[in-house]
């Protein structure tokens, strides 16, 4: 007999998300991804000046700020047919690349790391043993005994004060949880640890962007930043050093720490690299772009069919029409005024019509974005897969390191066909962090060398034409494929859709009822208990859904309300 | 760097969500704040803003509060209080902070205190202005952001 069990919320930073299965025999055999905060925001935008639309789409998240910065002045700038100096495409460059790199360290460590390490387990650890297993598969120089032993008192102060501060609402000693208490214990230290690396990442952000977590330097035409190497107040050498300086550090703990811990969680736990997989269309866009034009990119993009990566489909410029002719969102399933079909995003409305939860009819906040039909997965595993598909180099030799490493601890096999799954996208996440630092290097310098040359130019003022014109901007955000889609009138915005990546990922069923990425990715899993959904946390933690929280089960009746003293 | 700041959170573009934010933003127009006092503007943000409050003398955090109470009214919280009414959901984006002050617990670098001043918003819909109830206790709310200030 199939049992019900709802999730909800699993997200409670921005965009709340619920999430029901149907379970049979201890597997998923239904499910069913609900957003259930309605998602309108694009309206606030309507008739204000395409100038200032960076600014407010920044806040339209919160943990997403600076990628719809960029993709909100990309969609302008596409509009307008504009040009953007270098120096300008390589200062954002690095500001994403560095939002990146903060983002997936913060993801795997502080976000998802404890649906698979167990905290009360490393409380048991022997911290000498933890640092010879550390030793063993990493040259980090912080992995001795004392850092262990240090780890291990703070956890258990920690836990004997009968409150688990940050650690609470985790699922200790569940049944599906497998690390010995060495790597447990391993995974806590460089928890904190990387508490501490994220600062630097998010130090490149400020230093470049003048403030976080809101950055205020980007404009439509460039960036707002004067270069003057001499100068205090501007971006200056020192400045320079210092982002110079945050990168190497980052470099030394994505190498030896992340990437690594990483591996070891998928060599201890094989059975989820065939547990996960989903919609295997993948959808990512190419960026960093290396010229005015955005015509030449560092990474590659694309469209691969069912996991085809012989049929890639590559995307190569701003503004490409494979992109711009395939996308359209239903909102069949979603609490939207519909009746229309599939919109393309030009064409998109946003009207909200709000059922009840309808497991047949509409049930979510989220459209159904499908890319020439079909749902599409985005994200770091699409952008790995483009990656190999194009024949790239670097991001296939951190590829081929991984998989030496979990091959090497699991002493197991581990086929290409392993990524198409919850721990395939860890994988490429790691994958694409130890890009992303390279890739702020490669920036720094070409920065660096284009200011030399004599080049201080950043800002070219947008004209508008008194006439419609219309424009998108994609970014490929660290949580996949972003795009900001604008019609601009006299000067004025007239429509604003913003396809963003959870929207791909937690799609619900679309036109023709096929399931979205989330809901099919959760179908088959094996659930130990179903009263403790671990499982299903696990492959929707690993889609890097916007939260920084842990989930509970609906109890209405244990909903207890604080009482305020009013002043 | 031992300090005190005004934290402003909340979301801009959702009316009075936005009103600790708005806070911070007229506290950074009048200016005049003693000199070891900072504004953080941290609209829906956590871990971003985790190197900015750690060894704090005084954390103030100003936010919206969701409560049978009428809009408008005013709510103050301290300490250990705090996080529980966090965790109570009386606030759309209440996990992110209640989790960095916890992480800031842990890792040992918790504010010495930390004071919570919220007002109860008339509305929570989609627009960038704050609603009549949630204007007229501006002043009242800025009024109790500086006293907490005061020795």
């Amino acid at each position: 007999m199939a049992k019900r069990i709802v999730i909800d919320p699993i997200t409670r930073i921005e965009g709340h998300l619920r999430i029901d299965c149907e379970v049979d025999h201890g597997k998923v055999t239904n499910a069913w991804a609900s957003g259930t905060m309605f998602r309108g925001v694009e309206q606030i935008l309507l008739g204000r000046d395409p100038r200032d639309a960076w600014a407010i789409t920044q806040r339209f998240c919160g943990v997403c700020t600076t990628v719809h910065a960029i993709a909100s002045v990309r969609a302008v700038e596409n509009a307008l047919q504009m040009a953007v100096p270098k120096n300008a495409q390589y200062i954002r460059n690095l500001m994403i690349a560095a939002h990146a790199i903060h983002d997936e360290i913060v993801h795997f460590y502080h976000l998802s790391a404890l649906d698979w390490v167990d905290v009360t387990s490393a409380a048991r650890a022997d911290p000498k043993a933890t640092a010879a297993l550390a030793e063993s598969i990493s040259d980090w120089p912080h992995n001795g005994v004392h850092v262990h032993a240090a780890t291990k008192d703070r956890l258990t102060t920690q836990i004997n004060s009968g409150q688990l501060g940050i650690f609470a609402n985790g699922y200790w000693g569940h049944p599906a949880m497998k690390l010995p208490p060495e790597v447990n214990l391993l995974a806590v230290t460089h928890y904190l640890q990387a508490l501490e690396v994220q600062r630097k990442a998010n130090k490149i952000v400020s230093i470049l962007g003048s403030k976080t977590p809101h950055i205020q330097n980007v404009a439509v035409g460039g960036v707002s930043n004067p270069i003057a190497l001499n100068s205090q107040s501007v971006l200056s050498i020192e400045r320079l050093l210092a982002v110079k300086e945050a990168i190497d550090d980052l470099k030394a703990f994505i190498t030896q720490v992340y990437t690594v811990d990483v591996a070891a969680i998928a060599a201890f736990y094989p059975e989820w690299t065939a547990i996960g997989k989903g919609v295997t269309n993948y959808l990512a866009c190419p960026d960093f772009p290396l010229d005015e034009k955005g015509t030449k990119f560092v990474t590659s993009g694309g469209y691969i069919p069912d996991a085809d990566l012989t049929k890639l489909q590559p995307i190569t410029t701003f503004g490409d029409a494979l992109l711009r002719e395939n996308v359209a969102e239903s909102v069949k399933h979603a609490w939207y005024k519909g009746g229309k079909g599939p919109l393309h995003p030009y064409q998109g409305e946003t009207e909200a019509e709000y059922t009840d939860f309808q497991e047949n009819g509409k049930y979510s906040f989220v459209k159904s974005p499908t890319f020439a039909g079909k749902p599409a997965q985005v994200g770091p595993l699409a952008r790995v897969l483009c990656a190999v598909a194009a024949k790239d180099e670097a991001i296939t030799g951190h590829l081929t390191r991984l998989i030496g490493m979990v091959e090497g601890i699991g002493k197991f096999k581990v086929p290409l066909s392993a990524l198409h799954s919850t721990i395939g996208r860890h994988a490429a996440r790691a994958i694409m962090c130890a890009r992303n630092v390279e890739i702020l290097e490669q920036q720094w310098e070409l920065l660096m060398k284009n200011i030399a040359a004599g080049d201080s130019h950043t800002f070219e003022p947008p004209v508008f034409p008194d006439h419609e014109i219309q424009g998108f901007g994609f970014h490929e955000a660290p949580r996949g494929l972003l795009s900001h889609w604008i019609v601009i009138d006299k000067g004025k915005i007239k429509n604003y859709q913003a396809v963003v990546p959870t929207t791909w990922n937690a799609a619900p069923r679309n036109e023709s009822d096929q399931l979205g990425p989330y809901e099919s990715s959760l179908l088959g899993t094996p659930l130990a208990d179903p009263e403790l959904p671990l499982e299903v946390l696990r492959t929707i933690h690993s889609f890097d859904p916007c939260l920084a929280c842990a989930v509970h089960l609906v109890d209405p009746d244990k909903r207890d309300i604080i009482q305020v003293r009013a002043l | 760097m031992p300090g005190r700041v005004i934290l402003g959170v909340g979301n801009l573009i959702m009316c009075d969500e936005g009103l600790g934010v708005r806070c911070i933003e007229e506290l950074e127009r009048r200016g005049g704040l003693p000199p070891d006092v900072s504004t953080i503007d941290g609209g829906t943000s956590t871990n971003e803003l985790l190197g900015e409050l750690e060894d704090l003398d005084l954390l103030v955090i100003v936010d919206a509060i969701a409560s049978s109470a009428a809009p408008g009214t005013l709510v103050r919280l301290e300490g250990d209080r705090i996080p529980s009414a966090f965790s109570n959901k009386l606030s759309p984006h209440q996990h992110g902070i209640n989790d960095l002050l916890a992480t800031l617990q842990f890792i040992d670098h918790a504010p010495a205190r930390v004071v919570l001043l919220g007002c109860v918003p008339a509305r929570l819909e989609l627009g960038m202005e704050l609603s009549p109830e949630v204007t007229a206790a501006m002043p009242e709310l800025i009024e109790r952001v500086l006293a907490e200030l005061r020795p």
